[in-house]
């Protein structure tokens, strides 16, 4: 990764001529053949990336290969709970965690936040609630963002079910957002 | 157990933004200031340790340019955290405790302005299942805060009224940054910033450094005439998922600060880093500390709070008025990451 970042943002100068900026995510290769000018300003592209890809797993890999099926599984931990998103590593002692279960896919709000003026980079435009959701089947809850009509709508206690992104690639912004069961009458 | 003291702390005066001078520059005052007021300079120093992030500069390693500020030729014993300067404290706690030395220098700061920084804050975050979502860090507080007022223990009022006596006491404080006199009555008629918080609620964002020098022993006795000493400190972390997590209790906080022995004698001082109202609360509560204890007369982080120095901040607050002679023995608290995930308490002591 060094050896590419100074390539990237500097002039190698054994090869003036041909100066490469790869990246292995991008798969993008320029070739710059022109010399620079005297009194030229020197400039490059700096990518800011980390070059490499990580496996997600058998625990994190299944979570979200389910997301992509709408199936939402949780791991059972040592003591019996389960854990959701699924853990890899039992919280309390620490051991590998491999019992997967399916859960959800709806569940209730056990504490939740109202964002008036949503953010651009928030999973929705409209003001939401933020929201810990304990699935049905589940002893611990994960974070989601919840659209309702109003603040009055939502509750500690509130019964949602998941609403999935139209195409799905096993990420979790393939869960969309959540919804109130029965319009938040519950 | 070696006897190790804070001899000298300064801190930089703190803006919700310092645009026209770099990182170095932000954080030479604090250096050389509490390094004057001991009469040291570097030479004396046995350890340099700093704490910052380079998420909020956006420039891998930035921390090595601030080392400019110490002056790092001919070459010195130094060390970084990326966390805020109350653990590198802990770490140079530590170098000291080894006997080889007997001094540390300890800095810490940042420029929280640049960015967007309850966005920037999302990027601590699980990066596969939770980051995606940009939870920013004011709402995860928000998620605390109700779970803490469906607990039946704490009110908005509550929440309010440790808003309205920070700011209030902040008055006092020539280096915070928001000082008013307002009463909580007036605070709850606010709107809701993300409910159930408002923006009261919620510390200022905030540029700023500072410094603690550590002395052991006698060094620390030749030095200062009131050493403030450290009795105890200790620090715990939790999971990284909210969800795995009783939001209402910091059980790290607990157990950290009986590792430290806050227990073990009066507290007359306590200054928390709680940068939302809630926290405080939660935090006193962890900590066992009685009514009478006096929270926060620096206005806590609530009135200034620069990131990866306000905990460091708390230290010294509570060193300068055990040095003035003003109290005998305080708590001292740090946090990181989001709702009070990691936790960091000291135990502060003049000589009988």
């Amino acid at each position: 990764m060094a050896e590419s970042a100074t390539r990237t943002v500097g002039v190698d100068q054994r090869t003036p001529e041909v100066r490469l900026a790869k990246t292995e995510t991008c798969s993008i290769v320029t070739i710059v053949t022109d010399r620079q000018e005297a009194g030229d300003i020197l400039s490059a592209p700096l990518i800011i990336e980390y070059p490499f890809k990580r496996t997600t797993g058998p625990v994190i890999g299944a979570f979200l290969t389910g997301l992509r099926e709408k199936v939402l599984v949780g791991s059972r931990a040592n003591d019996g709970r389960v854990i959701v998103p699924p853990a890899e590593f039992d919280p309390i002692s620490g051991e590998d965690l491999t019992e997967l279960v399916e859960v959800g896919p709806a569940g209730e709000i056990t504490t939740w936040a109202w964002v008036t003026k949503p953010h651009a980079k928030h999973p929705l435009t409209d003001p939401f609630a933020w929201a810990l959701i304990k699935l049905d089947g589940a002893d611990t809850p994960m974070l989601g963002a919840v659209a309702a009509a109003s603040m009055d709508v939502v509750h500690t206690g509130l019964r949602v079910t998941p609403v999935w992104a139209d195409e799905r690639e096993g990420h979790i912004n393939d869960l969309s957002h959540w919804i109130p069961v029965d319009g938040g009458n519950t | 157990m070696r006897d190790i003291a804070i001899i000298s702390f300064a801190q930089t005066p703190a803006v919700r933004r310092i645009p026209e001078v770099n990182e170095v520059e932000m954080l030479m005052p604090a250096i050389h200031g509490a390094l004057s007021q001991v009469d040291m300079t570097i030479d004396d120093i046995g350890f340099t340790c700093s704490g910052s992030t380079d998420y909020l500069a956006g420039v891998g390693f930035s921390f090595v340019s601030t080392l400019d500020g110490v002056g790092a030729w001919p070459p010195i014993q130094e060390s970084h955290v990326e966390m805020d300067g109350a653990w590198a404290l802990y770490e140079a706690w530590v170098k000291l405790q080894l006997g080889e030395l007997d001094t540390a220098l300890v800095y810490s700061y940042a420029k929280s302005s640049p960015g967007d920084l309850p966005m920037v804050l999302t990027r601590q975050l699980d990066p596969i299942t939770v980051a995606p979502l940009w939870p920013d860090s004011v709402s995860l507080a928000a998620l605390q805060a109700r779970s803490l007022l469906d607990s039946g223990n704490y009110t908005e009022a509550q929440f309010a009224e440790v808003a309205a006596r920070s700011r209030r006491s902040a008055l006092d404080n020539p280096n915070a940054q928001l000082a008013w006199d307002r009463s909580a009555a007036e605070l709850l008629g606010e709107d809701y910033h993300i409910a159930p918080l408002r923006k009261s609620d919620c510390a200022p964002i905030t540029d700023g450094a500072a410094c603690v020098i550590l002395a052991a022993g006698d060094v620390a006795r030749s030095k200062v005439k009131r050493p403030a000493w450290i009795r105890g400190i200790d620090h715990r972390v939790e999971p990284i998922h909210l969800g795995l997590r009783d939001l209402t209790v910091s059980e790290s906080t607990r157990i950290a600060g009986e590792k430290a022995g806050v227990a073990d004698g009066p507290i007359d001082v306590a200054e928390l880093h709680a940068p939302f109202s809630h926290q405080e609360l939660i935090l006193r509560d962890a900590l066992g500390l009685s009514s009478d204890v006096n929270i926060n007369p620096s206005g806590g982080a609530l009135s200034a709070n620069p990131m990866m120095t306000a905990g460091l901040i708390r230290i010294g607050e509570v060193a300068n008025r055990i040095s003035a002679g003003d109290v005998n023995r305080g708590v001292a608290h740090a946090t990181s990451g989001p709702c009070l995930q990691q936790n960091l308490v000291a135990v502060l002591e003049g000589e009988a």
